[in-house]
């Protein structure tokens, strides 16, 4: 029987995402053992064509060429998977959605005509159907073994969607933000990186996106509170998922 | 037959590297007449973005430039703003942010030989075929690698955008005793890294010697990772260097069209940032354990002064780094006392800093200026890659130059010869592309349209 094809593609991002699977030392040989590495151009010089099992994207949509690259990956692929706050938010440059792009342009390069992209950067999910999406910047390894375990079992990955706090409390961190008045993210944060940032004495930014369920107007008096301005507020939820925490904001 | 007629090619990618571009290569009755490695990472306008945002952001923010080498950033962002602020930090904190960028250097460089460009010297495609044949070298890479990851995660907190650096040292510095922890795993790096020196020292290496100046950071008596001031060694042998502070006095970037990462040049010359750079600058000033390494590398005593200039061979002198990273870690955990504080207090001052360290792959430079409230004003970010380009530009068209006029290749020949060249560089293309479309035109006399193959 052939083994499962897995892909990789990547739009625009980082590469931290894709460089956690090979971050997966312990894992990664009994993996290819499970599945034909298919395409993944950092990892191989292998590039088979599709139909792909399953297809991981990293990045977000930043270009016309790329808005319509994702069609052709997804028309390709049985099973698309997100992975990283780029591809599942948008990402940090998804700044871009707030501001003006061609000014950006202009700032940043002296021939800004020749320089092709789009106005806004936007999640997989804004263009094409994707079959789950794992949260992070970057995303946890642990996580991310789970999600291709479970795609390649044919099951429902376990990637609960509570809080930062609840990882937190688990993990036995004192509570940065009653303890010591540091503003944190965490009671609105998706979990994943297993309280990371508490744990490290520092408030969470919310670098996996908003929880499943988020109460920003009980949280914002509380940052301003310890200490941080209107503009500071906005600024530490205008950070790698930008769009998700401004879309909580307005309902 | 001979393949001087005229003609186009494209490779769908260049695998192997982080990032997206292509290459054309013009070839005119058997002369290359120019090379270009086109750059279509999609832009990200950081320096863009970063405007507006507070002065103690720029350290998270900017790692996210690049998974491969985040470390990198927040090191340059922190020295930057440290710079504009006036603070120097503390030797211990100094000395802490060696050791995390020593977890980056190993697993950076460990992944670069094993997974990116060991394949090539053995004729496959990738490290995951590799250990097919290999396990045991491909375990042993991937073990050196994970012995770089687990020093960056306990330090930082995880190994791609570590969330413990801030402005003035960490959040929270680790007790003596956790950093011990790591001893065992790291004395094995060392054995294990050694035996990379062994193991990448018997494989073949083509002739080959790039012709630009040398930019590495150096420092009195140290190889220089976290800081340090830029020095050039000229392809005629002369040295100088520069303040920090000057150093787009020096380095001046250029937009070409065919890219979205910036050209530069220093002094109006290619000049080649990373490992050969800075092997051939501050070579003599490695650790004992790794100035053997370069002699069982048979790349000689550094001391004496001879630099490696093949770019094959880069992958011996990133061998022998990662040996020294190593032995740095060991050497700063085992001297390690907690310092009273994790960080200096670093208050905004109003003015312009300058910053630069030694990201795996060469000199990473980052210029702010901020307001006396701590907002960044103007952010300017010059890595590696983006320095290297024009160099590797030249490297490419020399080395098909050579292959055309010795033995006149056939397209998949030259295509696979470009991929090595670039590969040898170890671009980290996330910082500026992703994709090789490899064009050749070939024209003899009246010029000719070309076609896909």
């Amino acid at each position: 029987m052939p083994l499962p094809k897995l892909a990789v593609f990547k739009l625009a991002s980082c590469d931290g995402c894709q460089l956690t699977l090979l971050d997966c030392e312990d894992e990664l040989l009994a993996l290819t053992g499970a599945v034909e590495i298919a395409h993944f151009p950092e990892a191989s010089s292998t590039m088979a064509p599709g139909p792909y099992d399953l297809t991981l994207v990293e990045g977000s949509v930043t270009t016309p060429e790329d808005a319509e690259r994702i069609h052709t990956i997804r028309a390709d692929s049985r099973h698309l998977v997100t992975i990283g706050a780029c591809a599942t938010a948008g990402g940090i440059q998804a700044l871009r959605n707030f501001a003006d792009v061609d000014e950006y342009r202009r700032t940043v390069y002296a021939h800004p005509e020749y320089i092709s992209t789009l106005a806004t950067s936007t999640p997989v999910s804004a263009h094409v159907d994707v079959d789950f999406e794992l949260r992070g910047c970057p995303v946890d390894r642990r996580q991310l073994i789970e999600v291709i375990t479970a795609f390649l079992a044919g099951r429902k990955p376990d990637v609960p969607d509570h809080s930062v706090c609840f990882e937190c409390k688990r993990r036995g961190t004192v509570c940065v933000t009653v303890a010591h008045g540091t503003p944190c993210l965490g009671p609105v944060t998706h979990a994943g990186c297993g309280a990371l940032c508490p744990a490290y004495h520092r408030g969470c930014f919310g670098c996996f996106g908003p929880s499943g369920s988020v109460n920003l107007p009980a949280l914002i008096p509380l940052l301003r509170r310890d200490g941080l301005d209107d503009d500071a507020v906005v600024r530490y939820l205008h950070t790698f998922n930008a769009p998700a925490f401004d879309k909580e904001l307005s309902q | 037959m001979t393949h001087r007629g005229s003609r186009v090619l494209h490779v769908g990618s260049l695998s192997r590297v982080e990032g997206e571009g292509a290459l054309s290569l013009h070839v005119h009755d058997g002369t290359v007449t120019d090379a270009r490695l086109e750059i279509y990472e999609p832009p990200r306008f950081f320096e863009a973005f970063l405007r507006g945002r507070s002065y103690t952001e720029p350290p998270d923010i900017t790692a996210r430039v690049c998974g491969i080498c985040p470390v990198a950033y927040q090191m340059s962002a922190c020295a930057a703003i440290e710079d504009a602020c006036g603070v120097s930090v503390d030797p211990v904190i100094r000395d802490l942010r060696r050791l995390l960028y020593c977890g980056e250097w190993i697993e950076s460089q460990a992944l670069h030989i094993y997974l990116l460009h060991a394949p090539d010297f053995l004729g496959r495609p990738s490290a995951i075929d590799l250990a097919r044949t290999h396990r045991a070298e491909v375990e042993r890479g991937l073990r050196l690698k994970k012995a770089g990851n687990s020093l960056m995660e306990l330090l930082g907190g995880r190994a791609v955008h570590p969330v413990n650096v801030r402005l003035g040292g960490f959040h929270r510095t680790p007790a003596r005793t956790e950093l011990r922890s790591l001893t065992e795993e790291l004395k094995r790096a060392l054995d294990d890294a050694w035996e990379t020196v062994r193991w990448v020292a018997g494989f073949e290496f083509p002739d080959a010697s790039i012709e630009a100046d040398l930019l590495a950071l150096t420092e009195p008596d140290t190889y220089a990772i976290e800081g340090g001031t830029p020095a050039v060694l000229r392809a005629n042998g002369t040295t100088d260097s520069f303040p920090v502070r000057d150093f787009t006095a020096h380095v001046t970037e250029r937009h070409v069209v065919h890219s979205t990462a910036l050209h530069s040049w220093l002094d109006g010359r290619l000049h080649l940032t990373g490992s050969l750079a800075r092997f051939a600058i501050s070579g003599r000033l490695l650790s004992p354990v790794a100035l053997e390494a370069a002699v069982a590398a048979g790349l000689g005593d550094p001391r004496e002064g001879t630099p490696c200039l093949n770019p094959y061979r880069s992958i011996l002198v990133r061998a022998v780094e990662t040996v020294y990273a190593v032995s740095e870690a060991l050497r700063i955990i085992d001297g390690y006392e907690p310092p009273a504080h994790p960080y200096t207090e670093v208050p905004p001052v109003a003015g312009v800093g300058h910053g630069a360290t030694e990201a795996p792959r060469g000199l990473l430079y980052h210029r702010y200026e901020i307001d006396a409230d701590g907002i960044v004003r103007s952010a300017l970010l010059v890595p590696p890659t983006a320095q290297n380009q024009s160099a590797i530009e030249d490297d490419l068209r020399r080395l098909a130059q050579r292959a055309i006029s010795e033995h006149d290749p056939d397209d998949d020949e030259l295509t696979a010869l470009c991929e090595r060249a670039i590969r040898n560089h170890d671009p980290c293309i996330s910082c500026s592309t992703h994709f090789l479309d490899l064009t050749v035109v070939r024209t003899s006399g009246e010029s000719t349209g070309g076609r896909d193959v």
